[in-house]
């Protein structure tokens, strides 16, 4: 705080709209060199989003391609580019940074009572190595693509002619941003929370981006000396892991998965974060389990760190080594149950309102159910044998790792959009999105679990026609999720801009950062921030939250619970 | 809540020129950043440790080559470039010391010394490094030594090659943020109240410094 506030009650009514994060600057320059969380968490928004899109319509070329057990719309050799790309651009683009540096960077400061994050400079600066390792990878996208698979594995990927080595250094910058943001938040949380807001206090948003952040710090590293070894081999030959030098690919494996596997939880812990925050949102309701569910996601982050050995159990591992990942693997399949018994506990008995953040809670939770538990079976090595590379995989993780992140995605783009914009969208289209959403997912991975199941392996151009039907199948569920997404676009653009004004708080939640108007000042909050009660406290005496509705000025009352008290 | 407005008002009698908005106090800015700076190092640790992993699987794989070519490194010169950097970062500690006791010029004197031995220390690995192109031992597709025929040996080199280049990439960084301190301790940037800038450039020349220590035996004592 670097003045004293002038008592919040007294601002009398004022028709002039009052100044928040977005229209204190304006022009581009207020923008390229802003050190606003808010505002860097949205210009990352914008670029996961555009990176979304990209990686959508890769993926929509994958499978009008697939209709046809022969050659469809494009040669073998450009199918092997499209799936690359398609994982390269999702994983790397979109994924990882999507929830941590978009929603994270927006909300976690407020949650905290924070003006910003410990380093603001830091936090652009990674915006902008985002913005270069992008480009890296778009450069080699343009200049001829990759056809290693987004794995990148040798000796294929140090040998093929493509241009693998202008991708693997975006991946390696891409890295550096994600470090930017772990490292940021991190000390954010340790220095920054505001007066009374101890640890068991945190949002559990707060928790799971912690234990994210625990793991981007960690791992990224690893991936960072793994691609650039591959690039070194890729250009200079050292042979590092070329077994015609005496080295070992196996090797890359182990590296790339150390990094590669806690990599999911990057991007499904973010997913759980969210919906620990919408769970107790919409059913208006404690939220049950608070320390089990906090303690719960440190866990998954350091449980991810030792399962990586799973993805070699055909690699010629040992029969000892790949029973041992086998189990450790299944151990974060009890922390995520852990989980899901306390949100569905956090229901019980609750007053839920079905808004859209809630419908894709619904989808995220069947997701990450079924997603688990073909988890489980393919952590079981004698199954995994029989499954190792076919759709079975591509579906489980598509479930799992994308759809719960994705749901998560939307979830938070719909529950925090009046906060972020102060205007609010049409309830009934965002139902009707989600319910495209939702089903096409599962109508587009429901036939892979099949296909995979029946023997049909991952990245094949062709494939026996008895498998035609499923695969017909799995391309119009993927029509219906990209209709959906079209669907999203057009309205929250029209919200964008005609939506209908809200006040601070239209959901009614107990999320501290729901007590700065909406959208926030420049410094996130009007009033200092008081920690006196604990997060997602729907039930104590006098803490029945309101819904605010009404618009900034005029009759807003300040500090819901304050008022009341 | 205008009643809490006074609790929350604390430190703003010494309001420190460096102190940024969106810290309480100085000291928790201060804290802020040796977190940040700790972290960082961490990751750089992981970094290595990719290669270390690198090195202790291939070294597992050929005991031999590694054993025969450790023999053709230059011990003497990986000797002379350990207590080069050891110094260094004394002169480093001494230079955040007598900024604390507010003698700028020493201080000026140890950062310059640090800098300079952190490019002596890359001129000399230099000088190896030439000596290895001339033997032929660069590694990958330019690796005609003939000297070592233990398998494994061009391994031994990429391995070495790797990390010995990592690290002198490391050094190099670390000579530009020593210089550009230096500067700025010049300018009188900095003093007994505000030195962590000096502090964290300090951390980040001994994590140098102590991979080094690890990389000498490992590479040149086999």
């Amino acid at each position: 705080m670097s003045s004293p506030s002038p008592s919040p009650t007294t601002t009398p009514a004022v028709p002039v709209e009052p100044k928040n994060y977005l229209n204190c600057e304006t022009g581009v320059r207020s923008w390229l060199l802003t050190r606003d969380h808010k505002r860097i968490g949205l210009m990352f928004l914008a670029c996961v989003t555009a990176a979304l899109f990209l990686g959508g319509l890769f993926a929509m070329l994958i499978r009008i391609e697939l209709l046809t057990p022969d050659e469809t719309i494009m040669s073998a050799q450009t199918y092997n580019r499209m799936f690359t790309l398609h994982g390269v651009v999702m994983i790397f683009l979109f994924m990882i940074p999507a929830i941590p540096s978009g929603f994270g960077n927006f909300v976690l400061p407020m949650m905290i009572g924070a003006e910003d994050v410990a380093f603001p400079r830091l936090n652009l600066a990674s915006w902008y190595i985002y913005l270069a390792g992008a480009a890296f990878a778009l450069w080699g996208m343009v200049h001829g693509g990759a056809d290693t698979g987004w794995t990148f594995y040798t000796p294929y990927s140090t040998t093929t002619f493509t241009k693998v080595v202008p991708i693997l250094l975006g991946a390696f910058i891409i890295g550096f941003s994600s470090i930017a943001t772990g490292i940021n938040f991190i000390v954010t949380v340790h220095t920054m929370r505001g007066p009374g807001l101890t640890w068991n206090k945190l949002p559990l948003f707060v928790w799971s981006i912690y234990a994210t952040s625990i793991i981007q710090v960690l791992a990224t590293p690893i991936l960072g000396i793994t691609v650039l070894l591959t690039a070194i081999e890729h250009a200079f030959g050292f042979g590092i892991f070329d077994p015609a030098h005496g080295g070992d690919p196996v090797l890359f494996q182990h590296m790339f998965w150390f990094y590669s596997h806690p990599a999911v939880y990057i991007m499904v812990l973010p997913a759980m974060a969210v919906m620990s925050e919408i769970v107790p949102t919409f059913a208006r309701k404690n939220i049950f389990g608070y320390k089990a569910i906090a303690y719960s996601s440190v866990g998954i982050a350091l449980v991810g760190f030792f399962a990586w050995g799973h993805h070699l159990f055909t690699s010629g591992q040992s029969t000892f080594n790949a029973g041992v990942f086998g189990v450790i693997s299944m151990i974060v399949g009890v922390f995520t149950a852990i989980k899901v018994f306390n949100w569905v506990g956090t229901l019980y008995k609750g007053r839920i309102r079905f808004s859209t953040p809630f419908a894709y809670f619904c989808g995220f939770i069947y997701l990450l159910v079924f997603g688990g538990m073909t988890g489980v079976a393919l952590a079981t090595v004698s199954l995994d044998v029989h499954w190792q590379d076919t759709y079975f995989v591509i579906a489980h993780f598509h479930f799992i790792m994308v759809g719960a992140t994705l749901m998560a995605f939307l979830a938070a783009l719909h529950y925090w959009f009046p906060k972020m914009f102060g205007r609010t969208y049409s309830e009934g289209w965002g139902l009707v999105a989600a319910s495209l959403i939702i089903l096409g997912f599962n109508a587009t991975f429901i036939p892979q679990f099949l296909l995979g199941n029946a023997g049909m392996p991952r990245r094949y151009w062709s494939y026996p026609a008895e498998f035609q039907a499923l695969n017909v199948a799995s391309t119009a569920g993927a029509s219906l999720l990209a209709f959906g997404f079209l669907t999203i676009l057009v309205y929250l653009t029209i919200a964008l801009f005609y939506g209908e004004k809200v006040g601070r708080n239209p959901w009614g939640s107990r999320g501290y950062e729901w007590n700065s108007p909406s959208p926030p000042p420049k410094h996130n909050f009007d009033s200092p921030q008081v920690f006196d009660h604990p997060p997602h406290d729907y039930d104590s005496e006098g803490h029945e939250p309101e819904m605010q509705t009404e618009v900034h000025g005029g009759t807003e009352v300040h500090g819901d619970d304050g008022a009341k008290r | 809540m205008a009643e809490h407005v006074e609790a929350h008002e604390h430190g703003h009698e010494e309001h420190h020129p460096r102190l940024q908005h969106h810290f309480q106090d100085m000291r928790t800015q201060q804290h802020a950043a040796r977190l940040g700076m700790w972290l960082f190092l961490a990751t750089e640790i992981l970094l290595f440790g990719g290669l270390f992993c690198a090195y202790s699987y291939y070294r597992t794989l050929f005991p031999e080559a590694w054993k025969e070519c450790s023999k053709h490194l230059n011990r003497p010169f990986g000797l002379l470039e350990t207590f080069d950097l050891i110094t260094s970062s004394f002169t480093m500690v001494l230079a955040i010391h007598f900024t604390r006791i507010g003698n700028r010029k020493l201080s000026v004197l140890m950062l310059l010394a640090t800098a300079t031995m952190g490019f002596g220390f890359l001129g000399l690995h230099g000088y190896e490094y030439y000596h290895e192109w001339l033997e032929g031992a660069l590694p990958g597709k330019y690796y005609h030594f003939e000297e070592v025929t233990a398998t494994g040996a061009p391994m031994f080199y990429a391995v070495y090659f790797l990390m010995t280049g990592l690290h002198s990439a490391h050094v190099f960084i670390g000579g530009v943020v020593l210089l550009v301190l230096t500067y700025l301790t010049a300018k009188g940037n900095y003093d007994a109240s505000y030195d962590h800038p000096l502090d964290l450039g300090g951390l980040y020349w001994h994590l140098v410094d102590l991979i080094w220590i690890f990389l000498f035996p490992l590479l040149y004592l086999v």
